[in-house]
């Protein structure tokens, strides 16, 4: 254990690196850079809020800030898992060659997610300046959703890309998946909305529970209950620690099949 | 003085499993699991391979092509896991064996430092120190903010070269590299290995140049289709495969 520890703190350096040539070669070439990061989820949310709150009329108050709240969690989720995927099959020609902990290719990528995210939250931060929403102290809990959010997808992601190095149809099928995902999460729609039979399905989906616990301390002032918080985190560790079981078990193979 | 053994290869054998059909897809893959047709053919690209180096020695490995020899340096690397046997490595490995293959195009050359020396394990600090040092060891002074695309092979390679080279690791892996760059470089390279030797590193090096080799090394492993042929002094060893 130990070993790994050491092993960690040595490439430690390395994790930074991917991060910030991520980050760099994601807005190199843009005049507005980073600022894309903000403005993404913007026009998002007024697309979004243009769209529903004319078409279908839900009873929603400040019905933007919903969709945006809901986009800025979904989001994360979709792209950190759907870049994590990639990883390995992206660092091939490193892999190959010389040693490097592996795992820290999908690490670097939640972790530029997750950069995105702040910045996506940040935008949110200023909508609910901006249309006088009013800021409760349970935002200053927002961490808990974050936190368990990212351990999630982190072990999403270390199984996927370790799936998708045998199997390449994984990258085909998940952008599939991650739409069905997107309508079985309560993005855009209240849950209070859903017949009973569909609740349930939406409710068993981790995201859902993520979700609303986000925007119980961010827009309700509410404080998160604790059984969401007990589910969602043995959720977490659950799928964490399968990621990294098979991560672990394929790890060796990886080579062969790149 | 007893020399500690900084590399020490036991029963080494390398095993690739040939697909004789390829499964990248999921559904031929259960169609054949269920047909149980899934054969495989073997291919050990090493086998028994055992040998031991002290610390500063210079082996160079030699063979013809396919007997084996970058696939020994990549289970030395631990980019390879070996099928069978242990390789116990007893010090740091900075590895040489394919220049450039940590660059991203896209960063301009400055940034592919920073990023080159993370994957070799040097923290930002560290390399800020060694930064003038592989400006100007790799002549790119001009050069160190074009991205690494627009560079010819020759200016990637004096550049990974100088940023591989950096410190003193205990073992340098080198796989065919000086064939690289005009023979003015490659002259600037062997002299920069040679004080390596000197200063205690062990160097681990692949060459097909015979001459190249007789003049780095000091002992000699022949592979040949997996198996060592022939272990000992560079001398006796080249003596040998020149009259194969």
């Amino acid at each position: 254990m130990s070993g790994y520890i050491q092993n960690f703190l040595k490439f430690r350096p390395l994790l930074n690196e991917l991060v910030s040539r991520d980050i760099k070669i994601k807005y190199r070439r843009s005049v507005l850079g980073v600022l894309w990061t903000l403005l993404n989820p913007l026009f998002m949310m007024l697309i979004l809020s243009f769209v529903f709150s004319n078409l279908f009329k839900f009873n929603i108050d400040n019905f933007p800030l919903y969709v945006l709240s809901g986009q800025v969690i979904f989001n994360f989720f979709s792209e950190s898992t759907t870049n994590a995927m990639s990883a390995i099959i992206g660092s091939s020609s490193l892999i190959k060659k010389i040693y490097v902990p592996k795992y820290l290719f999908v690490i670097s990528r939640v972790v530029s997610s997750f950069i995105n995210l702040l910045a996506a939250f940040t935008a949110l931060l200023a909508v609910m300046i901006f249309t006088r929403a009013e800021l409760h102290w349970t935002m200053l809990l927002v961490p808990i959703p974050l936190v368990l959010l990212v351990v999630f997808s982190t072990g999403v992601g270390l199984f996927l890309s370790a799936i998708t190095v045998q199997f390449r149809d994984v990258m085909h099928l998940y952008g599939v998946f991650t739409t069905a995902l997107m309508y079985l999460t309560p993005v855009i729609y209240p849950l209070s909305l859903l017949p009973d039979t569909v609740k349930f399905i939406v409710m068993l989906n981790p995201l859902t529970n993520y979700l609303s616990m986000f925007r119980d301390v961010m827009l309700n002032n509410n404080l998160p209950s604790l059984l969401g918080v007990v589910v969602g985190l043995v959720e977490a560790i659950i799928v964490m620690v399968i990621g990294l079981y098979v991560f672990y078990k394929k790890q060796d193979t990886f080579i062969l099949n790149l | 003085m007893e020399q500690k053994t900084v590399i020490k290869a036991e029963n080494v054998s390398m095993c690739f499993t040939l697909a004789s059909e390829k499964f990248d897809n999921f559904k031929d893959y259960v169609i054949k699991m269920i047909k149980k047709q899934v054969s495989y053919d073997e291919f050990w690209a090493l086998s028994d391979v055992s040998f031991e180096v002290k610390q500063g020695d210079s082996l160079g490995l030699i063979g013809l092509n396919g007997s084996g020899k970058s696939t020994m340096l990549k289970t030395i690397a631990g980019v390879l896991k070996p099928t069978k046997g242990t390789v116990v490595i007893d010090g740091t490995v900075a590895p040489l064996i394919e220049l450039g293959a940590g660059f991203d195009a896209d960063l301009t050359a400055e940034e592919n430092v920073y990023l080159n020396g993370a994957l070799l394990g040097y923290d930002r600090k560290q390399m800020e120190a060694a930064y003038q040092d592989i400006v100007e060891f790799s002549e790119l002074q001009e050069f160190m903010h074009t991205p690494v695309k627009n560079f010819s092979s020759g200016m990637v390679s004096r550049l990974a070269f100088a940023i591989a080279t950096i410190g003193t690791p205990d073992i340098l892996i080198c796989d065919e590299v000086l064939s690289v760059g005009d023979f003015h470089f490659q002259e600037k390279c062997e002299q920069r290995i040679q004080r390596m030797i000197d200063a205690g590193t062990t160097i681990l090096f692949v060459s097909h140049s015979i001459q190249q080799v007789k003049k780095i090394c000091n002992k000699i492993v022949w592979l040949d289709h997996g198996h060592v042929k022939m272990q000992g002094d560079a001398e006796a060893v080249c003596e040998q495969y020149s009259h194969s």
